[in-house]
């Protein structure tokens, strides 16, 4: 048996599905933000996949997943700073009881 | 054709993304959410291993597993009581996800094996990029190097560290 480029690509299309799910039915604020990172890194998982497979002699897909990671960690830092900021104003990070922009 | 341990070593991986993603977004303690989440990151992180990318895999194990899933627990720690439960889910909101994560699912795996040449190429051999070619492609200048990039995230990065000042500071 031999491992192909789908048996990885399958495991991170399931990944992505998760966090899709996990965005769509999570109202903690914190918890959408970990569907968020699933789906990054299903997607970083693609890229470094088909870089190695298709196009071995390149490293185009894994410097994309450098600063796709490096984007990833700067956006998260801001998020929580975000959420952590509502929290102290609203004390809830419920997504269905946060419906005003100013407190 | 791959070596027996190499198989066993990509089944327990595989198999561990994906138990360990669906626990992530099913679990209802949100502090075993960020700990699922740690052990899909890890996964991860073994794959790029496993595809003799070693300097990704350092990069994902630091930044993710080390940064990112700190500061995750923190910000749970700070948000929320231990122990408390998210409440549950009305299936109006479960069935909701499920339809979007499955036309997600059908489609992109439709994709997937309309391009079956692509989704069944056998991996070339590849020596691993040692550490002296990355350095070079990412602070080069020329065709096909990343110095722009690299520039660009740092300043991405001093923004964001003066924008999280900015937010969380006390009025």
């Amino acid at each position: 048996m031999e491992i192909t480029a789908i048996y990885y690509l399958v495991p991170a299309l399931i990944m992505f599905c998760c966090g899709v799910y996990g965005f769509i039915t999570r109202k903690n604020m914190i918890a959408m933000l970990v569907s968020l990172e699933l789906m990054l890194n299903a997607v970083d998982i693609n890229f470094v996949v088909f870089n190695r497979f298709l196009y071995p002699e390149q490293m185009e897909g894994m410097f994309f997943t450098l600063f796709a990671i490096a984007i990833a960690a700067a956006e998260t830092a801001l998020a929580i700073a975000i959420i952590i900021n509502i929290f102290r104003a609203a004390k809830n990070i419920d997504v269905r009881s946060l419906n005003e922009m100013k407190f | 054709m791959e070596s027996v341990g190499s198989l066993i070593m990509y089944f327990i991986v595989a198999l561990s993304m994906i138990v360990f993603s669906v626990m992530a977004v099913t679990t209802r303690k949100i502090l075993r959410a960020a700990t699922y989440l740690l052990f899909t990151l890890f996964a991860a992180a073994v794959v790029y291993f496993m595809l003799d990318y070693e300097f990704l895999g350092a990069v994902q194990i630091a930044v993710y597993a080390g940064g990112i899933v700190v500061l995750f627990v923190f910000a749970i720690l700070l948000t929320s009581r231990p122990g408390d439960n998210s409440e549950r889910l009305t299936s109006k909101s479960r069935v909701l996800g499920a339809i979007a994560s499955v036309a997600t699912l059908v489609v992109a795996g439709y994709a997937l094996v309309s391009r079956c040449s692509v989704a069944f190429a056998s991996k070339p051999d590849m020596e691993a990029p040692d550490m002296q070619s990355v350095g070079t492609a990412l602070l080069g200048s020329g065709a096909g190097q990343y110095i722009l990039p690299f520039e660009a995230v740092s300043v991405l990065l001093l923004a964001c560290i003066i924008g999280g000042v900015v937010i969380a500071r006390k009025r």
